[in-house]
């Protein structure tokens, strides 16, 4: 491999939009004036907001610039453990512009809204048919706020009980937000041993599970990549003692077309749309996270919930048990869409794309494992946890390697999480990855581990190529500036 | 399969690499009590049919001209913002946790920062919450954060969708809420707040369109030592109205939609909060912050990490993680096009659209819910003959007001409507929609 992706080019500086304005510009078409203007009472009106003054020209170079400066899955590998950076399809993009779906007010009346109400109904199928589950609910905007509604759900499910519980248990190799999505609903996480081979076992789960214990939050795969081989027998012992299992579907990218979720024991998961189903990040959301659910948590699902009668789709909140609404409307619209777009171009492919990403997640391991340590060598699913013992001896770290990385034209793999893994290097290449790349990215990571050797300062003195270098996060926390001076 | 690209050359070699015969074997430890028997059931398609079946579901719905908001507004998207904001170095990207390589997200939402800042009249903003509603409901943990009583005050006019996710967000929690009434003229009644709140809580303009007195609000909540939370579906407003900041707010959370953003039927939105620098320690989601890198030049990355999830884990002030950075982007785009003085005008001609079209109503025998200021937005109450020919209106492409008695919330508003009009209604539309309702005054 002689050529790496990354390359030096020519980089535009560019100021904040405040900078670049000048009083007396408006980058806006203003619309006719065809009525008469009304004056509102002056005491309400206030100063014009102060907001920079820029042409339309001003705008589209300023951001076109700060695009340059970004990296994203179509400027090349983003191997980003945990997050599931695959190709984002362009035809998704298309299906959620259509004029029929962008131009849709959420309160029209239900006559005329039959194509949304269709599309929300048909994705929950999907969801269904891809997990195994008994019923959807489309509400939650985000992964987390999918967990926050399962953690509602089971919450609500104890109260209907009739005994509320206090904890949940909480294996450390969960996903990073569930301890948080728990403590919303007043739930005290309880740590789960992990068995040396990192899972966990139906002996420590006897262990800690009792009738005070509201269930569990597991990740499965979980975030060392390894599949949870017990995760039936682990259910049937919280179902035993009357909790429930929250499944984090965060890693369904592993699953789709060999596991079935409601067999695992699941009672509850959320789908990370953004992640396995295609839909892109957009540099921190918006995602979508809706809720899958067996039937005994059905009755508790968000609401408004799609029902569908002969031929005619409707919203329905008519559910006593529901933990209720959580969006303005009806979640993440545009981004169920292009979730639909996805699972109907993939199809019963899907299994393919599962079979692509573990395969590539084992292809990485594979070679890297005599460059770096494997703290757990078990057999991976979709992605794969290395970590900087060898090369922290030579005077480098996980993030200098991430940093070094960038250099070579790849974003970096996610770093020093899963916490249980000590300078965690988490990678996860996605199916969507050819073969060249990944072998151009194994071998600028073999690079790195013989320069860490022979020559620690050329990876610790990284990036050199970036528009800026290492910023000090520290400055930033300590002397906190969160909002630039506006000229006045 | 046309996004995997593995030949079967690729294959063999990555499968001789690993050790194995058959890809299969990489999914042994997954146990039969936990394997799927079918195959998946649905059928894939061909890039023309999947969009000829995606257009047939588009087309199913009718979007006609709605004269309504409610928490969405139809808003001019200009050409630009959709164009520049599809850059697929800002849509393909992560949130930015490697700021070498994410300065172009990291810059724009400290802009977006900024420009909400401004737009609100406050010190700080976050890059950004799900949507309006959870905005609110994150508000209100905060306010109760900086407070420490378990009780909020909220009033029965914010949005009814933002107070039912409110109340999922508080059901497995002691906390509670009070109701502030309405008064006559459809602005919130400070006068009976109780002792004990963290919050009061009042949304401007509110639900039914009534623009509130914030000062007033602010003053009632100070006095009782509480904090003055301000919500808002149209941030649109805040080009003509005196902002929240100016007026005593502690903290702000509303809906940026109408920044740039289409209607979507409903979502995604963006989620804007904003409070004042002393509570920024317990602000919910992401923040970016300015600093210098290692040759000093200006950069940005995430700061204030330890308020999150990932680094507090349950003693984090939330559990947001990925938010609506990407519509934050679009927002700031918006703000940054319009600018201080087209943002002042768009809103300016907002209100005098809807005053023509209420001005309109009322001449054809609609009778104001309130007498009260209002932006783009009011409640009115109809003839009887109205709500039997809303079917005929509609076949004419016309979504006539929202039936505010439809709600479970508002019973009491009988016959009541809120209607709507913004600049993308052109005085041609607004006439052909009152001539439209000229039964009325052959009825009456």
């Amino acid at each position: 491999m002689s050529q790496y992706p990354g390359a030096r080019g020519l980089a535009f500086k560019e100021a904040l939009l405040w900078e670049r304005g000048r009083k007396g510009r408006v980058g806006i078409s203003l619309p006719e004036r065809d009525v008469p203007r009304s004056e509102l009472d002056a005491g309400l009106v206030g100063d014009k907001p102060e907001l920079p003054e820029l042409s339309e020209v001003d705008v589209v170079r300023h951001y076109t610039r700060l695009s340059t400066w970004n990296f994203g899955v179509d400027t090349g590998t983003y191997p980003l453990g945990s997050c599931t950076m695959k190709y984002n399809p362009k035809v998704n993009e298309r299906t959620a512009g259509l004029p029929g779906f962008a131009n849709l007010h959420p309160m029209m009346p239900e006559d005329c809204v039959q194509g949304a109400l269709k599309l929300m109904y048909e994705l929950e199928r999907d969801l269904l048919e891809i997990t195994g589950m008994h019923a959807a609910s489309l509400q939650p905007s985000a992964g987390a706020q999918g967990e926050l509604a399962g953690m509602l759900m089971i919450h609500a499910y104890h109260a209907h009980k009739g005994k509320q519980r206090h904890k949940i248990l909480m294996p450390s190799t969960a996903h990073g937000t569930n301890p948080a999505s728990a403590a919303l609903c007043g739930y005290v996480p309880v740590p789960v041993q992990l068995s040396p081979d990192g899972v966990v076992t139906p002996e420590a789960i006897r262990q800690v599970m009792d009738e005070e214990t509201a269930g569990i939050m597991i990740t499965n795969p979980n975030t060392l990549g390894i599949f949870e081989r017990h995760i039936a027998e682990i259910a049937e012992i919280i179902h035993e003692k009357g909790g429930l299992v929250y499944g984090d579907g965060a890693n369904l990218n592993a699953l789709m077309g060999y596991a079935d979720v409601e067999k695992m024991g699941i009672d509850v998961m959320h789908v990370n749309v953004h992640k396995t189903l295609s839909t892109p990040h957009g540099g921190g959301g918006p995602g979508a996270g809706p809720v899958v659910a067996r039937d005994v948590l059905e009755p508790f699902l968000p609401v408004p919930r799609v029902k569908k009668d002969g031929d005619r789709y409707s919203l329905s909140s008519d559910a006593p048990l529901s933990i209720g609404r959580l969006h303005s409307f009806f979640g993440s619209f545009a981004v169920l869409v292009r979730a639909l777009a996805y699972t109907r171009t993939l199809g019963k492919r899907l299994k393919d794309v599962t079979e692509m990403a573990v395969l590539n997640a084992n292809y990485v391991k594979a070679e890297l494992k005599d460059a770096y340590n494997l703290p757990f060598p078990q057999p991976s699913m979709h992605e794969c946890v290395f970590n900087d013992a060898l090369q922290h001896k030579q005077g480098v770290t996980t993030l200098d390697i991430a940093k070094r990385l960038i250099d070579f034209g790849y974003h970096p793999p996610t770093v020093y999480f899963p916490l249980v893994v000590d300078g965690a290097l988490m990678i996860e290449p996605t199916e969507t990855e050819s073969k060249a790349d990944l072998d151009g990215f194994v071998e600028a990571l073999k690079t790195i581990a013989e320069e860490a050797g022979t020559n620690p300062e050329a990876v610790t003195n990284t990036p050199q190529n970036t528009a800026v270098i290492r910023p000090d996060e520290v400055l930033a926390a300590r002397k906190l500036i969160l909002r630039g001076e506006m000229p006045r | 399969m046309r996004y995997l690209s593995h030949t079967p050359d690729d294959l063999r070699e990555m499968m001789e690499v690993i050790g194995i015969e058959r890809v299969e074997e990489l999914f042994d430890s997954i146990p039969k009590n936990a394997r799927r028997d079918s195959e998946i059931a649905i059928e894939p398609r061909s890039e023309w049919r999947l969009l000829r079946e995606f257009e047939e579901m588009a087309q199913a719905n009718r979007t006609g001209t709605a004269f309504i908001g409610a928490g969405s507004y139809s808003h001019h998207v200009p050409a630009h913002i959709p164009y520049l904001a599809s850059r697929s170095e800002f849509i393909t990207s992560y949130t930015p946790y490697q700021p070498e390589v994410s300065q172009g997200t990291l810059q724009a939402i400290f802009e977006f920062q900024t420009l909400t800042g401004s737009l609100l009249g406050m010190e700080i903003a976050n890059a950004s919450m799900y949507d309006g509603a959870s905005a609110l409901a994150e508000a209100a943990l905060m306010a109760i954060r900086v407070k420490k009583k378990p009780k909020i005050a909220l009033s029965r006019l914010n949005h009814p969708h933002y107070i039912q996710v409110l109340n999922t967000y508080f059901k497995p929690t002691d906390f509670e809420t009070a109701e502030l009434g309405a008064l006559p003229d459809g602005r919130t009644d400070y006068g009976k707040i109780p002792e004990d709140v963290s919050a009061v809580i009042v949304q401007s303009p509110n639900f039914m369109g009534v623009v509130e007195d914030l000062a007033a609000a602010a003053e009632a909540a100070h006095a009782k030592g509480a904090l003055l939370v301000v919500s808002f579906t149209e941030a649109m407003a805040w080009g003509l109205l005196k902002n929240p900041g100016s007026q005593g707010a502690d903290i702000v959370c509303g809906e940026g939609k109408s920044f740039g953003i289409p209607q979507n039927f409903g979502g995604p939105g963006v989620g804007m909060l904003a409070c004042k620098k002393d509570f920024v320690r317990t602000i919910p989601g992401r923040l970016v912050g300015q600093t210098v890198d290692k040759n000093g030049e200006r950069s940005f990355v995430l700061t204030l990490a330890a308020r999150e999830q990932h680094i507090r884990r349950e003693k984090a002030v939330s559990n947001i993680c990925t938010n609506s950075g990407h519509n934050a982007l679009t927002a700031a785009m918006y703000m940054a096009t319009a600018g201080k003085e087209g943002l002042r005008e768009i809103a300016q001609i907002n209100h005098d659209k809807a005053a023509y079209l209420k001005a309109g109503l009322e001449r054809a025998g609609f009778k104001p819910l309130f007498d009260a200021p209002f932006f783009n937005e009011f409640a009115l109450t109809a003839p009887a003959e109205f709500e039997k020919r809303r079917g005929e209106l509609a076949e004419k492409g016309f979504a006539a007001g929202l039936k505010l008695d439809a709600f479970p919330e508002y019973k009491e508003y009988k016959d009541a409507y809120l209607f709507c009009a913004t600049e993308v209604h052109t005085r041609d539309v607004l006439d052909a929609f009152l001539e439209s309702l000229k039964f009325l005054k052959e009825v009456a």
